[in-house]
């Protein structure tokens, strides 16, 4: 495959390259540039962050799990091209005065994640840092750094999309189709190809299980795949949409799905990982799906010309197995719009950037008093994402009472029996799946039942 | 001028702009080979065949070695050489490197390593602390025991005794940068090795024995660490053997890094322990008599263990003073990677021990748990359990002042009534102290060289046996250089570790790095500031002691100044020696480890710490609204530095004895060997409200500059955050908590249960 981008403001042409090499590899072994560290090699420790801007802004995105492939027509900026001359970023300025550096080996990507939201005015610290791990110095002097760089301006002449991009306007690249139509043709005829959007999975198909992806298609490019359509009845995400664009479009309509994605990961995850690799990869302790599956969302596939909408729920047959036929691919998802009932919990070994144990989503209607419709799914539970139907069932059409929930909760153990693993006993599974049914009450009842929420 | 100043990280402006090299990052030859190692997927077996044939033919596969390509020593342990770098025909736990990959790129290496056929006839594996007790299965012949007076007749008469139990894990060190080495073969057989080591002088040795040649033919440069926390005291030997052997038999420079899953899986970790105890006390809750029983899980091969274990043992006291006490220690030896070396070095583990004992007599009694620990604290001129004589005890005052400043009595109200109010959620309240030791209780390694040279402009080279790996050492130690010679930091350059440079040195371990280097250097300094005086004293006609250096200048009694380096440049063409050796020893130590008798300490380091978090009762789900800490670090040489230490410590402990949860299957395998699932605290973990102060008084023993060492004593204060979760728990009902770490979420739900059956 060609590649062509900016590197620190340089044009960047490369020729013939494997497309599934990393960016980071590239960077550190061919180009020098060996700024940007290896932490993990699986997009969870941030030593790798870059900065990746195109004409829809600037992103931290982990160099360890992103492709060449993925990297034609943008801006990369490394730690290394933050500098103008002597001068250092005020980010950097103020790592060094407020002690942010111990052993100096996260720093980069500290760095470069604080830089990007600086220059997108974002200053949730907590969350533009959850994917940046720290060991040497408990994250106090680092968070105090970026607090006093928020008063400095982004320095004049800053500019990650600065430089003369090279051509790439070559031959069509069947490899990189840029419409649904091309992706469809693409797909049909090499129907095993290793479809990659954010790589944030398969990534460590690469570099874990040290695997070929070869063939491979690149859907980033596929701009039909990106839209959000909010209507009044429907709302239809694009396959493409990725988890930190979800995030902003979902949150004044599910203001609870959109904290759940929040703590999806880290933004550098969310940056470039989409809905739709959520759902396809089939994981049963992705995030996203118990949440649609609650607000009864549809599925959207295609094969060659030929589409068809199936409950999301039905997607998911078994551990490893779904409904897709090769050569078929995720096109969008949607569901109803409806009141806003939904409540998702996310519960993990760590708040911030981990894999849950248990994701329980509810979306309960209440009338007068009475269960009228229930949709709770969760993930962590099963193989696959899975609704508790039988718990639905006993709610529905009963009084909205704690009595009520104290008598549906023996339920649980029809529809789940959870395994024990590295990140929770299968006891703990069934009994914080069945509290989070009393937790969901408990808010519903305007009592606080958040850790976060408590002050001091 | 500097010292005492909150000077940032010599290397802050290489950190954050990428220019900082650590091992990897080192310009190597175009022809430099990469390694990797193939790893036993059994623990514990004979290995009964072995074809490699598939990974000899991977693409770019140069070499692969066996233990029998080994030409001298196939060993890589830092005690008693228990530990084959490449396993010898049986395997002792999963991950144990078998073969050796040498290969043109590091990825070529990890895909050839994967290839192997490799037999193993299992054999019963000893994996947990139980299986080891039931097999007997222990280094030294049995538990080590130290007593004073006779505790089962204290307990006997004591009005009140109580016995408990508890599990805690041990750690990953999780240091951001792995473990790497490069070897660059040299002229005559030579070798250089960049190592990311905390004891270069280790890896000397290591190389040496495995090459077959004097240490004089090995020379290891460390300029820093991407973090090392105890976790490169020992574990790097294998990759820098690996890398020497391959690069004499290639004649090509070699490098390995590990990748982070099998730097997880291959290094050792904090030894997890299950500690038990009987204790009789008072009304008061008095400790009268104290039984407590230390059991150590510490892999397949020694390791540092036994001085870890007698460590856990030396510090079962922590703050208290223990009048009747029976500590027995187990070093269990089982299938599973060898413990290691972290960050207070079994210390934690006892300290753990006792204040969870007290927590216990707390509950147990229904007295107020700060009350308890200040009726039981030390007093000046009291001795330890091994004969120490305690001396500048600051726990006590540092209280007062503690739980004066972050306002206890008034927030411990407060924290009840929220706990009153609320159905689902409990705060936690706790306080706890720490009184750690420093010195290495092996005397003969509390020394340090230094070498020193001042250039004729006036700029100085200063160079030690200290390593850096983000503590701050080398700026704290510059600091001292710039004093002696009164010329500002920027004077002073900070070069690599180097063993052709200063020889025979200790690991940068057991928080002695700036007592011990900044001492030899300033003897370096000091012999070549008199080669100055006494030059200068010459021509000015004065007594070299009439000089002072300050400000960049020299002054005599009479108002004669001269700039430094004019001084220098003066000292030079008069034939002076501007460049000198420095040394130091611990003064004042001594240590019977079998009697568990002595002064195994020159000084005590001092910490109190209160935290506040706060749990939910039907999840577990907790967070830490906010800790306040005063932190001894004697007259600190640097305050940003030392609180930089204070702060990553206490989230570090607290990280320990809350998220950080090790999962071994049944077979031995670790699970959790990646940052997916081995969950190190994340940024909004810290405290809310984070307050750290410095105690600043001077070391009663003549320190450098009257500081005192602070590099491990603050992991200990992440205790007070495990003992807030035991509170909130206790919120929940009557029961005791019986509270195990890490207190994860399940773990918190799990005592809730505990507390509530009541």
């Amino acid at each position: 495959m060609d590649i062509a981008f900016l590197l620190n403001g340089e044009s960047v042409t490369l020729r013939d390259v494997d497309p599934t090499r990393t960016t980071l590899d590239w960077l550190r072994d061919t180009r020098g540039l060996t700024g940007t560290k290896e932490g993990c090699n699986e997009g969870d420790c941030g030593a790798c962050t870059i900065m990746v801007a195109d004409a829809h802004g600037a992103k931290a995105v982990n160099a360890c799990i992103l492709f060449l492939g993925q990297l034609n027509g943008k801006s990369l900026t490394t730690v290394e091209g933050l500098a103008q001359g002597d001068q250092l970023h005020p980010i950097q300025e103020a790592m060094v005065e407020r002690h942010g550096s111990q052993c100096g080996f996260c720093t980069p990507g500290i760095t470069m994640s604080l830089t990007a939201a600086h220059l997108n005015g974002d200053q949730n610290h907590d969350d533009v840092l959850a994917g940046n791990l720290c060991r040497c110095t408990g994250y106090a002097p680092i968070i105090r750094a970026a607090d006093d760089a928020t008063h400095e301006a982004v320095p004049k002449g800053f500019d990650p999309c600065a430089g003369t991009m090279p051509d790439t306007a070559d031959e069509k690249d069947p490899t990189r189709p840029e419409t649904l139509d091309e992706l469809a043709h693409a797909l049909m005829t090499s129907p095993h190809s290793t479809l990659i959007a954010g790589a944030t999975d398969v990534g460590l198909w690469a570099t874990k299980a040290l695997r070929d992806l070869n063939p491979v298609i690149f859907l980033n490019g596929v701009k039909d795949l990106k839209d959000i359509h909010i209507r009044d009845d429907k709302i239809r995400i694009g396959a493409g949409v990725t988890l930190e664009n979800l995030r902003g479009a979902i949150a004044p309509h599910y203001p609870h799905f959109a904290e759940m994605l929040r703590r999806f990961a880290s933004i550098q995850v969310r940056n470039v990982a989409t809905v739709g690799g959520n759902i396809a990869n089939g994981s049963p302790i992705g995030d996203t799906p118990p949440a649609l599956i609650a607000l009864g969302a549809t599925l959207h596939l295609r094969r060659g010309s030929e589409t068809r909408a199936i409950p999301l729920e039905d997607f998911f047959i078994d551990y490893g197995k779904q409904d897709r036929r090769p050569g078929e691919f995720v096109e969008a998802i949607s569901f109803d719009r409806q009141p806003d009932r939904l409540r998702v919990y996310k519960l993990s070994k760590r708040f911030d950037q981990d894999i849950s144990a248990v994701l329980g989503a509810f979306n309960i209607a209440v009338n007068d008093g009475t269960v009228e419709d229930a949709r709770i799914a969760f993930g962590g539970m099963a193989g696959i994402p899975k609704r508790a139907s039988h718990v639905e069932a006993a709610l529905i059409g009963k009084s909205w009472s704690e009595a009520t929930i104290r008598a549906v909760l023996p339920m649980f153990e029809k529809d789940f029996t959870p395994m024990s693993d590295m990140r929770a006993s299968a006891s703990y599974r069934m009994e914080t799946a069945r509290n989070l049914l009393l937790r969901y009450w408990h808010e519903d009842q305007g009592l606080t039942a958040s850790v976060l929420e408590v002050q001091p | 001028m500097s010292l005492g100043h909150p000077l940032p990280h010599d290397s802050g402006r290489l950190h954050v702009t990428g220019e900082a090299r650590y091992v990897d990052d080192i310009p190597t030859p175009a022809n430099c080979l990469h390694l990797a190692f193939g790893l036993s997927d059994v623990a514990r077996g004979v290995i009964t065949h072995a074809d490699l044939s598939k990974v000899r033919q991977s693409p770019g596969v140069v070499d692969v070695l066996t233990a029998i390509d080994l030409p001298h020593a196939n060993d890589v342990s830092p005690s008693v050489h228990d530990e084959p770098m490449l396993a010898q025909g049986e395997v002792f736990y999963h991950g144990q490197p078998i073969f050796l990959v040498v290969a043109t790129s590091h990825l070529a290496a990890r895909k050839a390593a994967r290839k192997a056929k490799i037999t193993i006839d299992p054999r019963p594996a000893i994996l947990t602390i139980d299986e080891a007790m039931e097999a007997d299965s222990r280094f030294e012949g049995g538990p080590v025991i130290w007593a004073r007076g006779d505790a089962a007749d204290a307990i006997q008469s004591a009005p009140h005794t109580l016995t408990g139990s508890f599990e805690m894990g041990g750690q990953e060190h999780f240091y951001l940068e792995g473990q790497a080495a490069l070897a660059i073969p040299q002229e005559a057989g030579d070798m250089l090795v960049h190592s990311s080591t905390q004891h270069p002088t280790e890896i000397q040795h290591k190389v040496a024995e495995a090459l077959g040649v004097p240490m004089h033919g090995i020379r290891v440069e460390t300029r820093r660490m991407g973090g090392g926390f105890g976790g490169k005291e020992s574990q790097g030997n294998a990759l820098a053997v690996a890398c020497a052997v391959a690069a004499r038999r290639t004649g090509r420079p070699c490098k390995m890094r590990y990748d982070r899953d099998d730097d997880m899986v291959i290094t050792g970790k904090r030894h997890d322990f299950r500690i038990s105890y009987r204790a009789g006390v008072d009304g008061d809750g008095r400790l009268l008599g104290l039984e407590v029983t230390q059991l150590a899980r510490c892999g397949w091969s020694q390791d540092l263990s036994l001085p870890v274990a007698d460590r856990a043992m030396l510090h079962a006291d922590n703050a208290y003073h223990l009048p009747a006490v029976r500590i027995e220690s187990h070093r269990l030896k089982t299938n599973t990677a060898s413990a290691t070396a972290f960050r207070g070095f079994g210390g934690p583990q006892g300290v753990l021990g006792i204040e969870r004992i007290l927590d216990h007599v707390a509950a147990a009694r229904g007295l107020d748990p700060v009350q308890v620990r200040r009726v039981n604290f030390y007093r000046d001129g009291q001795t330890t359990h091994y004969g120490q004589t305690i001396e500048g005890f600051h726990v006590p005052a540092m209280t007062d002042a503690l739980l004066d400043r972050a306002d206890y009595a008034a927030r411990r109200a407060k924290v009840d009534a929220f706990n009153a109010d609320h159905p689902i959620l409990k705060k936690g309240l706790a306080y706890s102290p720490v009184k750690f030791g420093i010195s290495f209780t092996l005397t003969h390694l509390n020394q340090a060289g230094a070498l020193v040279h001042v250039y004729a402009d006036g700029s100085i080279r200063m160079n030690h046996g200290g390593t850096e790996m983000g503590q701050g050492l080398f700026q704290k130690v510059a600091q001292v250089a710039a004093r002696c010679f009164g010329v500002p930091v920027e004077a002073v350059r900070i070069t690599a570790t180097d063993t052709a440079k200063v020889p025979n040195t200790s690991a940068t371990a057991a928080s002695s790095g700036s007592d011990l280097n900044g001492m030899a250097v300033q003897a370096a300094c000091l012999t070549i500031r008199e080669r100055i005086a006494e030059h200068i004293a010459e021509l000015w006609g004065c007594a070299a002691g009439d000089i002072t250096f300050e400000e960049n200048k020299l002054c005599g009694p009479e108002g004669q100044t001269l700039g430094f380096a004019k001084a220098a440049a003066s000292a030079y063409e008069a034939r002076v020696s501007l460049s000198a050796t420095g040394f130091y020893k611990t003064p004042d130590i001594n240590w019977d480890r079998m009697k568990g008798q002595g002064r195994p300490f020159l000084y005590f380091a001092h910490g109190v710490a209160l935290t506040e978090v706060v749990i939910d009762a039907l999840t577990g789900e907790n967070r830490i609204l906010r800790t306040d800490i005063l932190h001894d670090a004697g007259s600190s040489l640097n305050p940003a530095l030392d609180i930089g230490q204070v702060e990553g410590g206490y989230v570090q402990g607290a990280g320990w004895l809350t998220t950080e949860e090790l999962v071994w299957d049944g077979k031995g395998q670790l699970r959790t060997h990646a940052p997916s699932t081995y969950k190190i605290p994340a940024c909004s973990d810290r405290p809310r409200i984070f307050n750290v102060d410095l105690w600043d008084q001077p070391n009663q023993e003549d320190t450098i500059f009257r500081s005192k060492a602070v590099g491990e004593p603050p992991l200990m204060l992440g205790i007070s955050a495990w003992l807030a979760l035991a509170d909130a728990v206790s919120a929940c009902g009557d029961g005791y908590h019986a509270l195990n770490a890490p207190a994860t979420a399940e773990e918190i739900l799990n005592a809730i249960e505990r507390v509530r059956a009541g």
